[in-house]
């Protein structure tokens, strides 16, 4: 299956810039669906990017973040063709993983 | 009593609107559409010196300098994304009955989406895409899907992604029903409408870079060359549809069917007057 | 004065005329009947026009729910108001057939 985490990482030296897309619904469990019911909690609570094997950015999410969130921060360090892992966890304990080549 | 009031008081604000509408129309020239595309896109190219006239297919991005950098930086990771692969996936697998899409569409349906809407002298009325692409599935033996989002929306994103850069190129052949549809679209897009008492015209063209609460309003020309979009306040993908339908009901008057007559000719009037853009879609909005 | 805005302004007096009306007695079910008939009337030609308001729709459905629960009063009142908004948008949607034009740009 594809995977949901879409990821672009660009090294300029001294610091790398990421960009994520990750496809994600997000239900915050407060919205009700067309028959009344409510939908139930379906959301990403932690979301981790590694770089040589040390976490250079953890998100802890809730409710709050919408649906197909973006996600975009620099790091400190990081070279041209090393590798970045990305991973998440929701609250159904589903996972996801991905590893990009920083470019 | 107290209602009697607020009803006076939305009538003389309605009496007030018509005080400002300024002179009484002469009685209607023939149509001339090419006139009307002119004095249409020197009006916006007037009011928005700074801006080539490509510009005009971002909306809101080109009439506001932070939003235009926030959505420079969304553009490399749009949120249309998801829906334009789903939108290929959807375009390239067969029907049932082993026809597909291409089938339907002049040069297999890749690269045509500046085209439509036509007139279509044989049925005597305007064609969306959007309405080809239902008629294409009915033929073939599947379900229409629903005109506003999802599925519909994938597919026009795909048809649309791949004319990008494309200018419209809408034609108005000289039949005296493909004219009266085009002033049908013109008549529509200016005319008051709902309780609030807006046309289209009221936003897009008197107040283009303004706010109407938090958004900011996006110009006329070039407003559909972006369609369909991802537009964050609805937290997903919306067509041309789903636009029209939606800004009758946020007026307070009650939508129209999806694919109405006058909603074909409104995507016929705002789709010609835009010629010479280029096509942008799929896109992504506030 | 143009003579939209003259009449616009006529429209104006006479609903607030109509509003200031008293009700000495208590409405009944039949006079519910009528005020909704006569409303439902006027949105249906409101519908023809293709310009009928979601507050008419609001306000009928208000006249229902009350006339449901008995109370014929605020029944009545719910469907004299939405007769005047489907009233206003047949007004809006006559007056509109000349006045778009002054928009349209040329």
């Amino acid at each position: 299956m594809a995977s949901t985490i879409r990821v672009r990482a660009t090294s300029s030296g001294e610091t790398t810039e990421v960009q994520a897309l990750i496809q994600h619904p997000m239900d915050s469990g407060y919205v009700k669906d067309a028959k009344g019911d409510l939908i139930p909690p379906h959301f990403i609570q932690e979301l981790t990017f590694e770089y040589d094997g040390k976490a250079v950015f953890v998100a802890d999410w809730g409710p709050a973040v919408s649906k197909d969130p973006y996600v975009k921060f620099s790091f400190r360090g990081g070279k041209k063709g090393d590798d970045l892992k990305i991973s998440w966890v929701d609250n159904k304990g589903a996972t996801d993983t991905t590893t990009a080549k920083i470019q | 009593m107290r209602s009697a009031i607020q009803l006076a008081s939305a009538a003389l604000a309605l009496a007030a609107l018509c005080l400002g509408a300024g002179p009484s129309a002469a009685a209607a020239d023939a149509p001339d559409p090419a006139a009307d595309a002119r004095a249409f896109q020197k009006f916006f190219t007037d009011k928005f010196p700074r801006l080539k006239p490509a510009d005009f297919v971002n909306g809101p991005y080109s009439m506001n300098e932070d939003m235009h950098r926030q959505w420079e930086e969304k553009e490399q990771f749009p949120p249309y994304d998801f829906s334009l692969d789903l939108g290929k996936e959807m375009f390239d697998k067969p029907f049932k009955n082993g026809k597909s899409y291409a089938d339907c569409f002049p040069d297999k349906g890749i690269g045509i989406r500046q085209n439509y809407p036509y007139f279509d002298e044989k049925e005597g009325k305007v064609v969306t895409l959007e309405l080809a692409l239902n008629r294409c599935r009915e033929a073939n033996g599947e379900a229409p899907f629903s005109y506003v989002k999802d599925e519909m929306a994938a597919l026009t994103a795909y048809m649309a992604f791949t004319s990008r850069g494309k200018p419209f190129d809408i034609k108005i052949p000289s039949d005296p029903r493909a004219l009266a549809a085009y002033e049908n679209g013109k008549r529509y897009f200016y005319t008051r409408r709902g309780q609030l008492n807006f046309s289209c015209a009221s936003c897009h063209v008197q107040n283009p870079g303004e706010r109407i609460r938090a958004e900011v309003l996006a110009p006329a020309l070039g407003i559909l060359n972006a369609m369909p979009i991802y537009r964050s306040e609805w937290g997903g993908m919306g067509t041309i549809s789903r636009r029209f339908t939606t800004c009758n009901s946020q007026i307070r008057g009650v939508p129209l069917e999806p694919q109405a007559d006058e909603y074909r000719d409104l995507e016929y009037y705002l789709s010609y007057v835009s010629n010479g853009l280029p096509i942008s879609g799929p896109g992504a909005r506030p | 004065m143009s003579n939209i805005a003259r009449s616009a302004f006529s429209l104006a007096a006479l609903l607030l005329v109509a509003g200031a009306t008293p009700a000495s007695a208590a409405s009944s079910e039949a006079d519910f009947k009528a005020a909704f008939g006569a409303a439902e009337a006027a949105n249906k030609q409101a519908g023809v026009l293709r310009n009928q308001w979601t507050v008419t729709a609001g306000a009928l459905a208000e006249a229902k729910k009350a006339a449901d629960k008995g109370d014929f009063d605020a029944a009545v009142a719910s469907s004299k108001e939405a007769e005047a908004l489907a009233r206003a948008s047949i007004f809006q949607a006559e007056s509109e057939k000349d006045a778009w034009q002054a928009l349209d740009i040329h």
